[in-house]
């Protein structure tokens, strides 16, 4: 049995380290209602900007000659992944939830026969998937100095992604993020950007539009926006889940740390009782032999 | 008769001005200026630098925008844009950072004439503001 300094020293060390898990909860949650707040108040730009693609792609006639980034290169030859995590841990399942999703459909690509290739945004997604996929990943971006997602990151992502894209690196691609839901339940994701499958809408209203200048204009300038925006979007989902998952993850280590430190304390009691009524004993018993 | 239509502005990061009162909107679109009154006819398009103007009864506002697409719909404008300022907030210094930073795009040559032009008519744009 542990000596009654050792007990002493292991409760005094998991108290402290519950001090800690208790700050980082209190960070996460001011986080978290920032987090969430951003992901709410960018949600309208996404939701309109996939309604004027929608009313664009309806409304073009000519879909042989339409830009390929709305109907493809026609081939589906080599995936580009793009895998969404966050820069720091402790933050519960929220990286191995993104990571297990992306690679069981890695594995799916892969045994079709095709191509893959990564760009990882975000440390931790990158630290572990260059183990086994690390021939594949092509980029690594990371924004560690930015406090916040904002759009200026999301959009060198998007250049990025296109600029790839028009070099014909890459046929198909498809991002990697963790949906917010509330606190704890955050829903891995992967969406399909280029090419955009957006599914035709039974009651979108057959109103016609008048275009200035043309379709195809509008259609090619607003498409990398709109890859920009999508990636924006998941990177306001992504920082909110992140902050979630280490919210309740460093909930259940307090709590785990006091349900130690309580075990520890009666364990330390009963032994400095035990030594004490030992040496009681041993007074009594040489006190009856005199 | 009711001459007022609705205007919204968001930008990626939040809604950025949402009106509901609005007579006249006057927008920099890509073929050149264009105003928009109740029940314009549907339509989508270009921004490319200028200055948006919105009018109410009894109210005028301005903003400098850089880029941005417009929906017309059921008297609804919706105004997207990534970068975009209130004329009024708009300080000396930040308007000189932005007019550099367009002089600084506009002398890299590897841009195409469309991106040139559109750099120009950015500092034309700021130029004015002064």
């Amino acid at each position: 049995m542990a000596s009654l300094d050792d007990l002493k020293k292991r409760i005094v060390s998991v108290k402290s380290t519950q001090k800690i898990t208790k700050a980082m909860k209190m960070v996460a949650a001011a986080k978290l209602r920032r987090a969430q707040e951003s992901a709410e108040k960018g949600r309208p730009y996404s939701e309109k900007m996939n309604n004027i693609i929608l009313n664009l792609s309806n409304g073009i006639s000519d879909t042989e000659n339409s830009p390929k980034l709305l109907s493809g290169t026609g081939n589906d030859k080599v995936h580009l992944c793009v895998v969404m995590t966050s820069d720091r841990g402790l933050c519960g399942g929220f990286n191995s939830n993104i990571i297990k999703k992306a690679k069981s459909y890695f594995s799916k690509i892969l045994d079709e026969g095709k191509e893959i290739k990564i760009i990882t945004v975000g440390s931790k997604g990158n630290d572990q998937l260059k183990r086994v996929f690390g021939e594949k990943i092509i980029e690594n971006i990371s924004f560690k100095e930015s406090k916040n997602a904002n759009y200026f990151d999301a959009d060198k992502v998007g250049k990025i992604v296109i600029e790839k894209f028009e070099s014909g690196e890459f046929d198909v691609c498809t991002i990697f993020y963790n949906q917010f839901k509330n606190v704890i339940t955050q829903i891995p994701q992967a969406q399909q950007i280029i090419p955009l499958n957006n599914e035709k809408d039974e009651n979108s209203s057959e109103e016609s539009y008048e275009f200035e200048p043309d379709e195809d204009e509008i259609l090619s300038n607003l498409l990398p926006k709109n890859i920009s925006t999508q990636i924006f979007k998941a990177m306001l989902e992504n920082s909110a889940s992140e902050q979630g998952s280490r919210m309740s993850a460093m909930d259940n280590a307090t709590r785990n740390a006091g349900e130690m430190v309580d075990k520890l304390t009666i364990e330390y009691n009963r032994s400095r009782q035990a030594a004490i009524t030992k040496e009681l004993i041993e007074i009594i018993s040489g006190a009856e032999s005199l | 008769m009711n001459e007022e239509f609705s205007v919204e502005i968001v930008n990626p990061e939040k809604s950025f001005l949402s009106k509901e009162d609005v007579m006249e909107v006057v927008i920099p679109a890509f073929e050149g200026e264009m105003g928009i009154l109740k029940d314009h006819i549907s339509i989508i398009s270009f921004l490319k630098p200028g200055i948006i103007k919105i009018f109410t009864k009894s109210t005028e506002e301005k903003f400098y925008v850089e880029d941005g697409i417009v929906e017309f719909k059921n008297n609804n404008l919706s105004i997207l844009t990534s970068s975009i300022f209130n004329l009024r907030d708009l300080k000396k210094d930040k308007l000189k950072e932005l007019l550099e930073k367009a002089e600084e795009d506009l002398n890299k040559d590897s841009n195409n004439d469309q991106f040139k032009y559109l750099v120009d008519q950015k500092i034309e744009v700021l130029k004015s503001i002064n």
